[in-house]
């Protein structure tokens, strides 16, 4: 394999012996992104420069005799909606365009402390509201595994990218599934930590109670390293958890044996692709196969989880997007032509030309939620629903050590297959929400394919349960070849390349 | 015949909490910066950004509460109260809505004699918002935004309509304002927005309990304000009334210049804040240990230190209560009590010259250059018979002025008193040769001519004869 195809701890061990240095990988993986971009377009923004000095200063320590961490002068790439100080952050929307960030948000802080060599900002469904990337105000990311396909969203570019090579790892944010979904569509390791595990402090907010960030990566071991770098207590989130977190990599002891593993038969019902369904049963097999023991269960609360997200998530984004308001920074919008005009229609020109349409979709459902007489209606029902759903999970909780389930109800889709109707685009994240309103941890590994498309597998396990999460996904991953395959991004772009906007 | 009306009153005050920092972030809290100086990208609530809850403000929050005597919620939390304004940067506001901190209070009032109890509804955190300046003249069509004062925080105190008149709204402030400075919690100037208060009132025929429609006054920004601005809407709503109209609801604004309420332009629909609980912060759980140490750290509060006053100092009650009014005169007064220990000559002092020039230069305690030192060291002088009363009142005026000590003052401007006798003697003997009639007058029985002739004297020392020993002399050399 060549260097833009290895795992981050394959390459950790290569710089460890002297077999490639940073600035060699760094070269490698940006000759990849020049190769195959344009086919895939996973990049908003390249950070070509910053990267190759990030990487020679790891040269440098390394040669003085500092023994960096696993992660350091590895290539990796970032969401466009985590704040990165003095590269622009978009959101992948006209409404941020040009916007520079102050700060870093802290789990790039933190990656930039274990040495992380930054190749870019990722492309995304617009300020994470999708799940093909074909809301992206931009242009849409392609699925490496065939590119006439989404590759899933919000994440889809940072998931394509891994996939494809143009970084060796990713963090995205995952709201009601925007990890798992793409990781799952492009056949690699997704992770939404628990909520609180990971600082949010530095990602521009879409649904702040549902909203975690977290690692996409090529096998089970990476997700491992990137989440001990990225995990704790952060004192500018009041929502972090203040406790210390354990090394995830001592989870990775290719054991299964014992796992009391529960599978909901709700999950495996109408809507589910008969495809993807056999995968996924095949992939239940082999746990037992592993020694697990799996036990068909009941999520007695599941059909209530779509609903119950669709008025929770954008009733915050409608709150979290009220300050794109044109006033102080990002887009505004010039008055007609010669006239001029108050501030009311400074405000909705701004906003309607600024926002995409799911967005401005999302931000009047959230509105009109949360408008008094319907807030007892809509808001707080949701609210009462949350905590049902959560003692589903806590009821399965004490009597299994994981729940596993499909990722995604379907394999990848074709562009513009669902894009036209918003209902059947949301029912794509029909399994991975329920864990986001519950706040539990959840691992999407790949686990096959259908006609050439990756399959995920979800593993959720409940709070903090990260360690159990990677040794059962490692057990199964070391049992399976899927972890190995590469894409070979064949098929047809159904759409001609976009031109992209630069830095 | 013209029915006796009441007024109901109640306020909705404002405090702006004087932290170092402000409420979700860790800019400094100081008034008076160059505009977007004191600002980071968590109280501009840049694309990101999370707040984090200053535990100093919860701290503030809960002094206030137990001095108010409320109920503090062990479980509240913060929601989100959106709208869209320029100086709002996040076009929400971080506040309180219905779980508050503190809830169920009341602070005790004296009326002519009479005690009354006035109810606190609620007291709630949240942020300030930062303030809009709007251009003039040539720049008349833009508006610029300062958002020094976004993120400041804040507590709201809502009363119950317990207040029957506008005499009673001041003096719930004054008392509020005085238990706010003893507790420390805020600066409480109204001038610079640190202390702002909206008024509800109706009125109704004295000895009915109907409720009649209210109005809402905003824009009153000192104590003299809301009781100008009360009586006039009571007035005018009295007037209504009369004339067998009816007052409707609305929100009037009151125009100083004027000395009228004035309708504020109506909105159609009422606005629709959209309150959620804010996901950013979690819920505030207090334990029962740490109100508990919070109420152990509250200081003496004015009702207890008036009643101290009077045992300690053996002042009468009506001095105690002036003494104890605000907590920087009480402090003064008794810095000033500990260096000279008579109580009530310093109190004579303190509510006599000290007051006067307070209001005539309309001056806190805190902005003079007088010092406890300052007049403990006149006193001393004017026990030891260096300076006369008279004098002495020349002496605290300078003093309050420039800040300079006692002696300083009396020994550059000369104004020892003159005790020497034989120096009078001839200071006496002009005057009686300059006042032949006088003096003629005085032998004939008239007591009045006397003090014409010592304040002769007295005129002729510039104030510093010593006035029990010139008398003593007139009357020798006259008999
Ligand atoms: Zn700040």
């Amino acid at each position: 394999m060549e260097l833009f195809q290895l795992t981050a701890h394959q390459l950790a061990e290569m710089l460890k012996k002297g077999e490639a240095s940073a600035e060699e990988i760094t070269r490698a993986v940006f000759a990849r992104i020049y190769e195959v971009e344009d086919r895939i377009q996973a990049y908003v923004t390249v950070t070509e420069e910053t990267a190759y000095q990030a990487a020679k200063e790891i040269d440098r320590k390394r040669r003085e005799g500092e023994i960096p961490g696993p992660l350091a002068g590895i290539p990796a790439g970032l969401k466009d909606n985590l704040c990165t100080r003095g590269t622009r952050t978009t959101c992948s929307s006209r409404m941020l365009e040009n916007f520079v960030p102050p700060y870093d948000a802290t789990v790039v802080k933190k990656l930039a402390a274990a040495g992380a060599v930054f190749t870019g900002k990722l492309n995304m469904d617009e300020f994470a509201m999708g799940s093909s990337t074909e809301n992206s105000a931009f242009f849409p990311t392609r699925n490496p595994w065939h590119l006439g396909y989404v590759p899933g969203g919000s994440s889809g570019g940072a998931a394509a990218a891994v996939a494809a090579g143009e970084a060796v790892y990713a963090l995205g944010s995952d709201t009601g599934g925007s990890i798992r979904q793409p990781a799952s569509f492009c056949g690699i390791v997704g992770l939404k930590p628990t909520y609180g595990l990971v600082s949010r402090f530095g990602l521009v907010a879409f649904a702040s109670s549902l909203d975690q960030i977290g690692p996409l990566t090529k096998d089970v071991r990476d997700c491992a390293l990137v989440l001990n770098a990225i995990a704790g207590h952060d004192p500018l989130d009041s929502t972090s958890a203040p406790f210390p977190v354990p090394d995830y990599t001592s989870y990775l002891t290719g054991e299964a044996r014992g796992v009391k593993v529960g599978v909901p038969r709700e999950f495996f019902g109408k809507g589910l692709d008969p495809r993807v369904g056999e995968v996924v049963r095949a992939a239940i097999s082999r746990l037992e196969d592993l020694g697990a023991v799996v036990e068909e269960c009941s999520f007695p609360h599941a059909e209530y989880a779509l609903p119950c997200y669709y008025i929770i998530a954008p009733a915050e984004a409608s709150s979290n997007l009220a300050r794109y308001d044109g006033v102080r920074y990002g887009y505004r919008a010039a008055p007609e032509k010669g006239g001029n005009y108050n501030l009311l229609e400074m405000y909705m020109r701004t906003r309607s030309e600024g926002f995409g349409p799911e967005v401005k979709r999302r931000i009047m459902l959230g509105t009109y939620a949360l408008s008094s007489g319907y807030y007892d209606a809509y808001y707080l029902k949701a609210l009462k629903l949350r905590t049902l759903i959560r003692q589903d999970f806590n009821r399965l909780f004490e009597q299994f050590d994981v729940i596993v389930s499909p990722t995604s109800p379907t394999p990848p889709f074709r562009f513009g297959e669902k894009a036209g109707d918003p209902l059947v685009m949301y029912l794509s994240d029909v399994y991975t929400i329920p864990i986001n309103l519950a706040g539990i941890p959840a691992l999407s590994l790949p686990c096959g394919f259908v006609e050439g498309l990756p399959v995920g597998l979800q593993i959720m396990a409940p709070p903090f349960g990260e360690g159990t999460l990677l040794r059962v996904a490692y057990a199964y991953e070391q049992s399976t070849p899927y972890h190995l395959a590469r894409p070979p991004l064949k098929g047809e772009p159904e759409q001609e390349p976009v031109e992209k906007t630069g830095p | 015949m013209m029915a006796e009306y009441e007024a109901v009153i109640g306020l909705e005050v404002h405090v702006e909490l004087r932290t170092k920092s402000k409420a979700f972030c860790s800019c400094p809290n100081v008034f008076g910066s160059e505009p977007n100086t004191n600002v980071c990208p968590v109280c501009l609530g840049l694309p990101g950004v999370l707040p984090v809850l200053n535990q100093a403000v919860l701290e503030y929050a809960v002094r206030t509460g137990l001095a108010l005597n409320c109920e503090i919620a062990s479980f509240s939390k913060f929601d989100r109260k959106n709208y869209f304004y320029p100086d709002l940067p996040k076009n929400y506001q971080i506040s309180q809505y219905d779980l508050p901190l503190c809830r169920n209070g009341y602070l005790e009032l004296e009326v002519e004699g009479v005690k009354r109890r006035i109810g606190i509804t609620r007291v709630h955190m949240e942020e300030d918002a930062g303030k809009l300046i709007h251009g003039e003249g040539e720049d008349a069509d833009c508006s610029l935004v300062d958002t020094n004062r976004a993120g400041v925080p804040l507590l709201e105190i809502v009363t119950e309509p317990d207040l029957r008149s506008p005499e009673e709204a001041r003096l719930f402030l004054e008392k509020l304002k005085a238990i706010l400075q003893y507790i420390d919690v805020s600066d409480c100037k109204m001038e610079e927005g640190s202390l702002r208060c909206d008024a509800n009132i109706s009125v109704r025929p004295v000895g009915t309990n109907v409720l009649n429609p209210k109005t809402e006054i905003k824009n009153m920004n000192s104590f003299r304000a809301v009781h100008r601005a009360l009586s006039a809407e009571m007035a005018r709503q009295c007037a209504i009334w009369e004339a067998g109209g009816r007052v409707v609801r609305e929100t009037r604004a009151w125009d100083e210049e004027q000395g009228t309420t004035v309708g504020m332009r109506t909105k159609e629909e009422a606005s629709d804040y959209r309150y959620f609980p804010d996901p950013d912060l979690v819920p505030i759980v207090l334990s029962s240990d740490f109100i508990a140490r919070v109420r152990e750290g509250l200081p003496e509060l004015p009702e207890a230190r008036k009643q101290r006053f009077v045992r300690e100092y053996g002042l009468p009650s009506y001095d105690a209560g002036v003494l104890t009014s605000s907590r920087p005169l009480a402090d003064f007064y008794e810095a000033c009590v500990r260096g000279y220990p008579d109580p009530k000559t310093v109190s004579n002092w303190i509510m006599g010259e000290f007051l006067r020039l307070l209001k005539a230069s309309d001056l806190e305690v805190a902005e003079t250059k007088l010092t406890p030192s300052h007049l403990v060291e006149m006193l001393e002088l004017l026990k030891e018979g260096t300076i006369s009363g008279k004098i002495a009142k020349t002496v605290f005026e300078e003093m309050f002025r420039t800040g300079k000590r006692a002696r300083e003052i009396v020994e550059a401007r000369g104004l020892v008193q003159i005790s020497d006798e034989a120096e009078l003697a001839r200071v006496v003997d002009e005057v009686l040769a300059a006042h032949p009639g006088v003096v003629a007058d005085y032998r004939s029985g008239k007591e009045k001519a006397l003090a014409f002739l010592v304040g002769q004297v007295m005129k002729a020392t510039r104030g510093k004869a010593n006035p029990q020993a010139v008398n003593k002399i007139i009357k020798e050399k006259i008999q």
